[in-house]
């Protein structure tokens, strides 16, 4: 028998992958593979979960209880799925899995082509969904993120979280609702080297207020780009022609919040912008045009428009702007419409303007 | 209506006062000019792309005539089916303009009907129509280039009595002034035959391209449609052309910075074979090319190159000075060309569905048929027919100073058309009589006061717009031909309010944003002022400017669209333009420091 990789490297994965590592680790895979500047990291497989779960729930208790619930019995799941988390929280990883976490993470910072640090390097410790409903789960975002997690046994101990953010009691009401089996549910990890960022945002591979596909359009702040997405800031949008390359719109926003690395614990908190930076623009142009430039080559890789989040790190700033790609998603709100001609061929050419001419003036001109 | 429930409106025309000291002005213009107390009751725009000037008196024949022939044109030719023609009033020197639109849907079908068979038949017969255009008018410049002013000699020459003529010269002396304005007439016919038809073209390419990628920029679908061979760069070529033959001849000494083109050209002549070439060269590149006027054609101060060789050696000193350093200079058409064209297809290949792609093809077709008339008429009409034309009206000066009614040449200018012919009636009939004109005692006063007019109206900050806000601008003529919308009129409405002072706002004609020294330029005869780095803020964009574009960081205009010839140049030289702003040149002063943000379209006064 084949005994199933625990780990992988991000690099190895692959779309097809979705199955033994979770969404999100084989999207970040294919983009790696692709060339594109994902950071270095590995996935924990859904492998290793069962491997884990094996352990601690060697009877099949936990799915069997959590099975059994009520879709309307919130009392009980917040009970059930309670115990659940902290037996999977509390328990310590089988050793054949925790060494091989610690190895993992022991080689990133060669993968990442970082000097041999003094300390440990520090990670993203995130959880990637295997279900249907891996959209809506991760919808939330930061519940199953674990930011700047250093140290072999914090990331193993942030890896148990992960695995039991799939007994949150949203997670577990979503699915007694949807009536989905509890029986190999499985998730995996994605653990990858930290982007500390000057500024993050979005970027839609088709504008998301027109569909405009002939543009990239970019939305960027101050901080991680977690601030974009939960929308505690307007953040700057720069918009990029995909034919002629050009800036096309550059709308400055006053930015007041960020989000920045927690002084506590592992994590995340809102500050205020220092004011002199709330006005400045977070991008040059050349990193509009690298940011650009990374949206159409996502573009191209999938075929279809996409939604990237994106980071750029502080310190020491190159020639070439040093983008990291976070995550990308299909685009969804104009794919889903209907496409309908803006126009059709005419018998003659000039009809058109014939038809133009005929018809009353509808504001538009050059 | 505005949130108050007041309707919306600008400053009415009857509202506007006479400027202090230049109460007389009606006094330069036809009755027919003046604002009527109904107009009070439409919306009106000053058109400050053709007029950005008081009006002398006899410059304002080149509002006149272009409305009589473009209205015959809209209204009676081709029959267009939701507007009829343009109306024109001046006030305090200054020309607004109306469209009456069509509304009444029955009225609109009977045009149409009508419409689409004649300019149907223009569109399927476009090429050869063009070329017998180009024949018409090449006829029509011959024609006015031939025009004879009676020299008026003490004696009749004496063929008039061998061959029998039966007419004397002095009979000629309105016959050929009639012909000039007759001449100008028919040239201004020509130019509107084919005017509204190519525009539209234009306006239906644009505006499917602005629904299928609706953040597109205007200037990006310009690129598009323009063509590269365009006889609008013939005379910058031609200038490169001799900048490169001087370099190559061991001239470039002869064309210092701030040179005399006199003097370097009395010099040439003594340098031997290879300054005798280099004349016949230049001389050989005159005529036609140098018959390009300085303005646009509206103003009789719009001299040619041909009459104010300062303007070309300008730019050939600097191309001498860039060929001695090793540029070539040339401009790289079939790069330019592939660029264009993978543009299209790029943008081609975004469209969603196999009948956009149709649409696509049949009206950028549409476009590049009508390409070369909508880009070369100017050089026939404004330039090349236009200048001929306002040099034959300066002779009829030089024949008025010599017969002693005008003291100089250039006053004729003060004198409207009508005038004009008063004034030759007089000296044909002194001619005649043996007496003595009486013009001089009559019409000096007269000029001397409206020279001062002028001065004192220039200071005059014309309003954009007067007259109720409309509901909705319709008319297809303002849109295409001054790239007017109601984008255009809100933004002129809240500007006139209490807009933000330091900013100007425009279309976004050039991409980029930079910061720098204003330089106000109301008249094209001030260019040599301008210095390198400096930020053009110009009245009009005009092909002429051309050669300024080497020297300046960005350019800002009152009024133009995205296909303005300066729009076009300043993307060729990638610097930043912000044009149709309706107001720069009235709120920028040279020397301001401005930055211009050729992303957005807005001008922002830094002090």
């Amino acid at each position: 028998m084949i005994t199933p990789h625990l780990t992988r490297p991000l690099i190895c994965l692959r779309s097809d992958d979705r199955s033994s590592v979770g969404g999100k680790a084989a999207s970040l895979g294919e983009l790696a593979r692709a060339g594109l500047p994902v950071p270095a990291g590995f996935a924990v497989t859904t492998a290793a979960f069962g491997h884990a779960l094996q352990a601690i729930d060697p009877g099949g208790a936990i799915p069997r209880r959590v099975g059994g619930l009520p879709a309307d019995d919130g009392g009980a799941i917040a009970d059930v799925s309670a115990q659940a988390r902290s037996s999977i929280v509390d328990a310590p990883l089988p050793a054949r899995l925790r060494d091989e976490i610690a190895d993992a993470y022991r080689a990133l910072p060669h993968a990442a082509g970082l000097a041999a640090q003094a300390g440990d390097v520090p990670v993203a410790v995130r959880s990637s969904a295997t279900g249907e409903d891996s959209g809506s789960a991760s919808f939330a975002g930061l519940q199953d993120t674990y930011l700047w997690v250093a140290g072999a046994d914090a990331v193993a101990e942030h890896v148990r979280r992960c695995w039991a953010s799939l007994y949150s009691v949203e997670s577990v009401t979503y699915r007694r609702h949807q009536g989905v089996p509890e029986d190999g549910l499985a998730m995996g990890v994605v653990v990858q080297v930290m982007v500390d960022p000057r500024c993050a945002g979005v970027l839609f591979t088709r504008s998301p207020v027109t569909g405009d596909p002939s543009v990239i359009v970019v939305e960027a702040s101050w901080g991680l780009g977690s601030a974009v997405v939960s929308g505690v800031v307007t953040p700057d949008t720069y918009v990029v022609s995909k034919v002629t390359g050009e800036i096309v719109k550059r709308e400055v926003a006053t930015k007041l919040r960020h989000h920045q690395r927690s002084p506590s614990a592992p994590g995340v908190c809102t500050r205020d912008v220092p004011p002199a930076l709330r006005d400045v623009p977070c991008l040059q142009d050349g990193e509009i045009l690298a940011l650009a430039d990374l949206g159409r080559r996502v573009g191209d890789h999938y075929g279809t428009p996409q939604d990237v989040e994106w980071a750029i790190p502080g310190g020491g700033a190159g020639p070439q702007p040093q983008i990291a790609l976070l995550q990308s998603r299909p685009e969804t709100v104009w794919s889903r419409r209907a496409v309908r001609p803006a126009a059709a061929p005419t018998s003659r050419a000039f009809d058109h303007v014939l038809h133009r001419l005929s018809a009353p003036g509808r504001g538009a001109a050059p | 209506m505005d949130p108050g429930g007041q309707p919306r409106s600008f400053q009415l025309p009857s509202a506007i006062e006479d400027v202090p000291g230049a109460e007389n002005w009606r006094s330069m213009y036809p009755y027919f000019t003046r604002f009527q107390p109904g107009d009070d009751e439409r919306f009106w725009f000053y058109n400050s792309m053709h007029f950005p000037e008081p009006m002398p008196a006899f410059d304002a024949i080149t509002a006149e005539i272009p409305y009589t022939a473009i209205g015959a044109n809209t209204t009676r030719v081709f029959v267009l089916p939701t507007t009829l023609g343009i109306e024109h009033r001046i006030v305090n020197g200054r020309v607004y303009i109306t469209a009456i639109p069509v509304t009444d849907p029955e009225e609109i079908g009977r045009r149409a009907a009508i419409f689409n068979e004649r300019a149907g038949y223009y569109y399927q017969n476009w090429d050869r129509l063009y070329e017998g255009w180009k024949a018409r008018i090449a006829d029509l410049i011959g024609q006015i280039e031939a025009v004879r002013v009676p020299p008026l000699d003490e004696f009749e020459d004496p063929r008039v009595v061998t061959e029998s003529t039966g007419v004397a010269q002095n009979h000629y002396v309105r016959e050929n002034f009639h012909r000039c304005i007759d001449l100008f007439s028919k040239m201004w016919h020509h130019h509107t035959e084919f005017l509204m038809l190519g525009y539209g073209a234009y306006v239906v390419f644009f505006e499917f391209c602005k629904s299928a990628f609706p953040e597109i920029s205007e200037q990006t679908v310009a690129r598009m449609v323009a063509g590269i061979d365009v006889i609008m760069y013939r005379p910058d070529d031609e200038l490169k052309r001799l900048a490169r033959l001087a370099v190559e001849s061991g001239l470039a000494d002869e064309f210092p910075e701030g040179c005399d083109p006199d003097a370097v050209l009395t010099r040439l002549a003594e340098r031997g074979e290879a300054g005798r070439e280099w004349l016949a060269a230049f001389d050989a590149a005159r005529h036609p090319w140098f018959h390009v006027s300085t303005g646009d054609g509206f103003y009789h101060h719009h001299l040619s190159w041909n009459e104010n060789l300062a303007v070309p050696f300008a730019a050939l000193t600097r191309y001498v000075r860039q060929v001695s350093a090793g540029e070539t200079l040339e401009r790289p058409t079939s790069k330019l060309l592939a660029e264009r064209d993978r543009i299209a297809a790029e943008y081609r290949a975004l469209l969603a569905t196999e009948e956009d792609r149709g649409a696509f093809d049949q009206m950028l077709g549409v476009c590049r048929l009508v390409f070369p008339y909508v880009e070369d008429h100017k050089f026939y009409c404004e330039h090349w027919f236009t200048t001929r034309f306002f040099q034959k009206i300066r002779a009829f000066g030089e024949l008025l100073v010599g017969r002693g009614v005008l003291e100089e040449a250039e006053d004729v200018f003060h004198l409207q058309h009508y005038e004009i012919d008063q004034a030759l009636a007089d000296v044909m009939l002194a001619w005649a009589s043996g007496g003595e004109p009486l013009g001089a005692a009559h019409l000096r006063p007269i000029i001397a006061e409206r020279k001062w007019m002028l001065e004192v109206l220039r200071s005059w900050s014309p309003p954009p717009a007067l007259g109720p806000v409309p509901e909705a601008l319709n008319d297809p003529a303002v849109q295409m031909l001054w790239g007017i919308t109601q984008d255009t009129i809100e933004s002129w409405y809240s500007q006139a309010g209490s807009g933000n002072e330091r900013e100007v706002r425009g279309y976004a004609a050039s991409s980029g944003i930079v910061e720098g020294t204003a330089r106000v330029l109301r008249d094209v005869n001030e260019i040599g002022q301008i210095r390198d780095g400096e930020i053009l803020v110009c009245p009009v964009t005009a092909p002429s400017w051309g050669p300024v574009f080497g020297k300046i960081k960005a350019a800002v205009s009152d009024i133009g669209g995205t296909m303005s010839h300066a729009a076009i140049v300043a993307r060729e030289y990638g610097m930043p333009a912000v044009v149709g702003t309706g107001q720069a040149t009235a709120r920028i002063r040279t020397g301001h420091r401005v930055r211009v943000d050729g992303d957005r379209g807005v001008v922002t006064i830094l002090d």
